[in-house]
């Protein structure tokens, strides 16, 4: 769901830049607090992984297709703050590099997918986390929050058109949750793979959630 | 020293974007199918404001439509790594992680 140049108005857009810039500035100053030395390569690693996988958009029904956002990926292995800032680089590389969402648009995309996804997500998974603490909550967890998620961020993102005066919301709304709904599971899926593969053996990858 | 589930994980990166990305379904995403849906995606058209140098994650120049794909991938990826790797650093103040387990050794 990378908005490109053009859908938005400047209201929108402008103040997408505003909330997603303040969001980020905030995140930067939390992840320099959070993130631990040795996890440095790992936050290149998951950004590198996040592009690669989002590059994959696999079919969903009618003729329609999703790929992975990684926000909640991102979150559950590095927390929020540092899921922000791997999505907000990732968004800013595909803006700038492969024509993927648009510039004006950047700040919309990093609220949605870099704000709204990751914070949206971690705040449902640390809620199921708290409440089903072993191995199979924190997965059951990442994968509600996961199809949160998409399905917030899709939400959001119909907002901003509707504000933008593309569609009536009563319109675009339905029609972004819908399909999202749908590539919300493949975005369970995969989140939820790689978030077990990575903690099979040790739990020490998964963020820890007492320090939100 | 990087655990060996992170090397694994950065491996499957680059075999996802050399292997898998040229068989990425080419049907349009959910905006996308939204915007046309609802009669506004042409609202986008001609409104890049800069000018990618390899726009949609097609290599410039690659006449193999798969092998143009794959090499924006692994461009992509590479340069993500680099830049998120950077961006990291530069957040903890500038402390690369082998300087700082060199450190560690100094003073343990």
């Amino acid at each position: 769901m990378h908005i490109p140049d053009g859908l938005l108005d400047a209201k929108t857009w402008g103040t997408a830049w505003v909330l997603g810039g303040a969001a980020l500035a905030y995140g930067v100053t939390k992840t320099k607090e959070r993130l631990q030395e040795r996890q440095i390569p790992f936050m290149g690693v998951m950004a590198a992984f996040i592009f690669a996988a989002q590059m994959v958009n696999f079919p969903i029904a009618g003729g329609t297709s999703g790929h992975l956002l990684g926000g909640v990926l991102a979150a559950v292995l590095l927390g929020p703050w540092t899921a922000s800032i791997i999505m907000a680089t990732i968004l800013a590389l595909q803006a700038f590099i492969f024509l993927d969402g648009g510039i004006t648009a950047l700040g919309a995309n990093i609220l949605n997918m870099a704000v709204i996804a990751p914070f949206a997500g971690y705040w449902i998974y640390q809620l199921i986390q708290r409440l089903w603490n072993n191995r199979t909550g924190t997965l059951v967890a990442t994968f509600i929050a996961a199809w949160f998620s998409v399905v917030l961020a899709a939400g959001a993102c119909a907002f901003e058109l509707a504000f933008s005066g593309m569609a009536p919301l009563r319109l675009v709304l339905p029609a972004m949750l819908g399909w999202h709904l749908l590539i919300g599971i493949g975005e369970a899926v995969i989140t939820t793979v790689v978030v077990g593969y990575l903690t099979r053996v040790r739990s020490d990858l998964v963020y820890e959630t007492a320090k939100v | 020293m990087m655990r060996k589930e992170v090397w694994i994980l950065l491996i499957i990166a680059v075999l996802v974007a050399l292997f898998l990305s040229p068989f990425a379904s080419p049907f349009p995403d959910g905006l996308e199918r939204v915007a046309e849906d609802k009669g506004f995606l042409e609202q986008a058209e001609g409104k890049e404001v800069i000018h990618s140098p390899i726009p949609d994650y097609v290599f410039p120049g690659i006449t193999n439509e798969g092998v143009a794909t794959a090499v924006a991938g692994i461009v992509g990826t590479l340069i993500t790594l680099a830049v998120a790797y950077g961006i990291a650093v530069l957040i903890k103040g500038g402390v690369a992680p082998k300087q700082e387990a060199r450190k560690g050794q100094e003073t343990g």
